[in-house]
């Protein structure tokens, strides 16, 4: 019998030698005559493992990992013979990592061909679209309201309440736009969705579309992504054949485009607005708000623009989900959050969990703490605009107002997690100069603030006039958060001020016993 | 993996344009089909897109430098980006860069003298869990020391 292996597509597997592990596994397999079937899939997220390799075996699938290319011999014949071997995980679904997590929208990354429409349909893709077709619009909208959806870009707006806005609005012709313009550092979920379960995204925007009357949608794709944006491609391509997309989707009366844009190196251009210029051809300048995207958007007409896992959630969501998602959560935070560990960790990956859960439990318990065995000192949480928490502060529950709380924010769920070498000024002082690299130029709180900011930071790490430099810094830092157009200037204050407030000991030569108030 | 570009010719550079410009806001797209014919985007080829598209020179002149991707002359044969963001900060990479750029002689930007290796900093391949990582000619690399450091830069020195 022919044995089904396998082996992850995923970019950060590839990175850590999956394409060679999956060719040795080839043959080894010829050499013994052994009949095998490679399967490339996503990635279950679990990173550390990688090259992880699974078998398909009567109790389920079976992982081995972190596999070499030299180990993968052996590990075929372990799985020939079902006997031990010294990297055999046992069966994936059993491994502690993967059962603690709530898989909503990650359910079936990792698992399935990402370039097969049958196999997302065998594992119940395209229910959600398929029961959005016998809804009315506004009934679609009710059902995304009811699940609680918030942006999951970082914004965190109430999705329902954003797509309900373009319907309303009369126009010749409408679009879905997806944001894929994931550049946080620490963030890669978006990344790992396109690549391991591209259908999901293309299903979501398709609802979209049916539930707001658009016929054109475009991904936008960071040009750092060149894996997401073949396997986006492919899948579109499949579901185009397969009826999906194109006129006529699904045999319905709706008709549903998709095209791949590739960005050019703009961090801004994951901000909406500035992403709609860059999608337009122009300079990824930020656009003032309002009107909205909702009310003119791309090409001047009525758009829902989403992060790549809102759209992800919405089939769950349409397949009669409403009510599962938004028991999942606290507060106002409803639902499941892809959280990204990364950095200095020992166990890094993608960990889809109900919100309410403290960072303490994300980077001690699940995250194992620090992959050089060091304390942990810092986590920044939400990219290079998020706050930079220290161990104070690891009751925090992962939750859009909790955070908002203690002047940090979620972001799109990524985890920095840094040792006890970590120079906390430097952070800082990285954080107003990838700000100055990185701002687009239109408004002056964050074109000149940023500018200003490395300088003065640069002052206090000479030690020149501290005090009255921080007191400049924090002026500044006040002039962005307020002054800003967009995110990017407007948070850039958060990382900073973070890093003043919770480790102050390292914004002088000389160490000032100012220890954190908290 | 070595890149391959065609020298710059008007007539082919006409033909990139006339592949793209009827889709909708097709600026990006044709800049990245030249870069990917080209190696770069020739300067006659901004007049050339202007007119096509119907815009002014000085716009797309203005989206062409606006965008850190697109290059105005050719890179070395070998591009090696490193990951310089803060998931690979907190596992390293600080002192990978350094090591990198005293093996290949120039800092992040630039190329090296006889034109192989282009050395550049990239911000987030979204490998974050495999921290630090790089690129070299579109192959992604993670879980970076010095080792492995070395071996790419003697790969992208060849």
């Amino acid at each position: 019998m022919t044995m089904r292996i396998f082996v992850s597509r995923d970019a950060g597997a590839i990175a850590v030698g999956a394409d060679e592990v999956a060719l040795e596994l080839e043959r080894a397999a010829a050499k013994r005559g052994i009949a095998i079937e490679i399967i490339r899939t996503g990635s279950r997220g679990l990173y550390w493992l990688e090259p992880m390799v699974e078998v398909a075996t009567s109790q389920g699938r079976v992982a081995y990992g972190p596999v070499s290319a030299t180990d993968a011999p052996s590990v075929l014949e372990a799985m020939a013979a079902d006997g031990p071997h010294a990297l055999r995980l046992g069966v994936t679904d059993e491994i502690p990592w993967l059962k603690r997590q709530t898989r909503l929208t990650f359910a079936r990354c990792g698992v399935i061909d990402p370039r097969s429409v049958d196999d997302y349909r065998a594992h119940d893709g395209y229910k959600g679209f398929e029961r959005a077709l016998r809804l009315t619009s506004d009934e679609i909208l009710a059902d995304v309201t009811a699940s609680g959806l918030r942006g999951r870009g970082g914004a965190g707006f109430p999705t329902g309440i954003k797509w309900k806005t373009v319907p309303q609005t009369s126009a010749d012709r409408k679009y879905v736009v997806c944001n894929a313009d994931e550049g946080d550092s620490g963030t890669f979920a978006d990344r790992m969705i396109m690549e391991g379960d591209p259908f999901v995204v293309i299903e979501g925007m398709t609802i979209a579309g049916v539930a707001v009357g658009a016929t054109k949608g475009y991904i936008y794709i960071r040009s750092e992504y060149p894996h997401a944006v073949e396997a986006m491609n492919a899948a579109i391509s499949a579901a185009k054949r397969a009826g999906y997309l194109g006129q006529r989707v699904g045999g319905s009366t709706h008709s549903f485009d998709l095209e791949v844009r590739v960005g050019a190196g703009a961090y801004v251009c994951g901000e909406e607005t500035s992403l709609l210029e860059s999608l337009e051809g122009r300079r990824g300048i930020v656009r003032a708000k309002p009107p909205l995207p909702a009310h003119k958007g791309l090409f001047g007409r009525p758009t829902v623009i989403n992060n790549v896992l809102s759209f992800a959630a919405i089939p769950f969501i349409l397949a009669g989900g409403a009510k599962a998602y938004a028991d999942f959560g606290i507060g106002r935070s409803r639902g499941t959050m892809p959280i990204q560990l990364a950095g200095n960790i020992l166990y890094g990956g993608l960990f889809e969990t109900a919100f309410g859960i403290t960072l303490g439990e994300l980077i001690d318990d699940i995250g194992g703490g620090t992959l050089t065995g060091r304390p942990v000192r810092a986590v920044q949480v939400g990219g290079p605009l998020g706050a930079y928490f220290p161990r104070a502060l690891f009751d925090t529950p992962f939750d859009y107002e909790a955070f908002t709380a203690r002047d940090g924010l979620i972001g799109h769920g990524g985890i920095v997690v840094f040792d006890d070498s970590v120079d906390m000024s430097k952070q800082a002082r990285f954080a107003m100069e990838f700000c100055a690299v990185e701002s687009c130029g239109k408004c002056t709180p964050c074109r000149i603030g940023s500018t200003r900011g490395v300088e003065t930071i640069d002052k206090i790490r000479r030690g020149e006039r501290v005090a009255e430099n921080v007191a400049v810094v924090e002026d500044l830092c006040n002039t962005m958060k307020f002054g800003s157009l967009c995110a990017l200037g407007g948070f850039t204050p958060y990382p900073v001020m973070s890093a003043l407030k919770h480790f102050r000991e390292d914004f002088s030569p000389a160490p000032t016993k100012l220890q954190a108030a908290e | 993996m070595t890149s391959v570009y065609e020298p710059w010719n008007e007539a082919r550079g006409a033909e990139i344009i006339a592949e793209h410009d009827k889709l909708e806001g097709a600026t990006l797209v044709i800049l990245h089909a030249m870069q990917e014919a080209f190696g770069y985007v020739p300067e006659p080829a901004i007049p050339m897109i202007a007119s096509a598209l119907n815009l002014s020179r000085a716009e797309v002149h203005g989206v062409f430098t606006f965008y850190h991707d697109f290059r105005h002359k050719p890179a070395g044969r070998h591009v090696l980006k490193l990951c310089r963001a803060e998931a690979c900060q907190a596992a390293g990479g600080d002192a990978l860069a350094a090591r990198a750029e005293a093996k290949l002689g120039i800092s992040l930007g630039n190329t090296t003298a006889d034109e192989r290796v282009t050395l550049e900093p990239i911000y987030c391949l979204g490998l974050c869990a495999t921290a630090p990582s790089a690129m070299l000619d579109g192959r992604v690399v993670g879980r970076l020391d010095d080792q492995r450091l070395d071996a790419l830069v003697a790969e992208a020195q060849r």
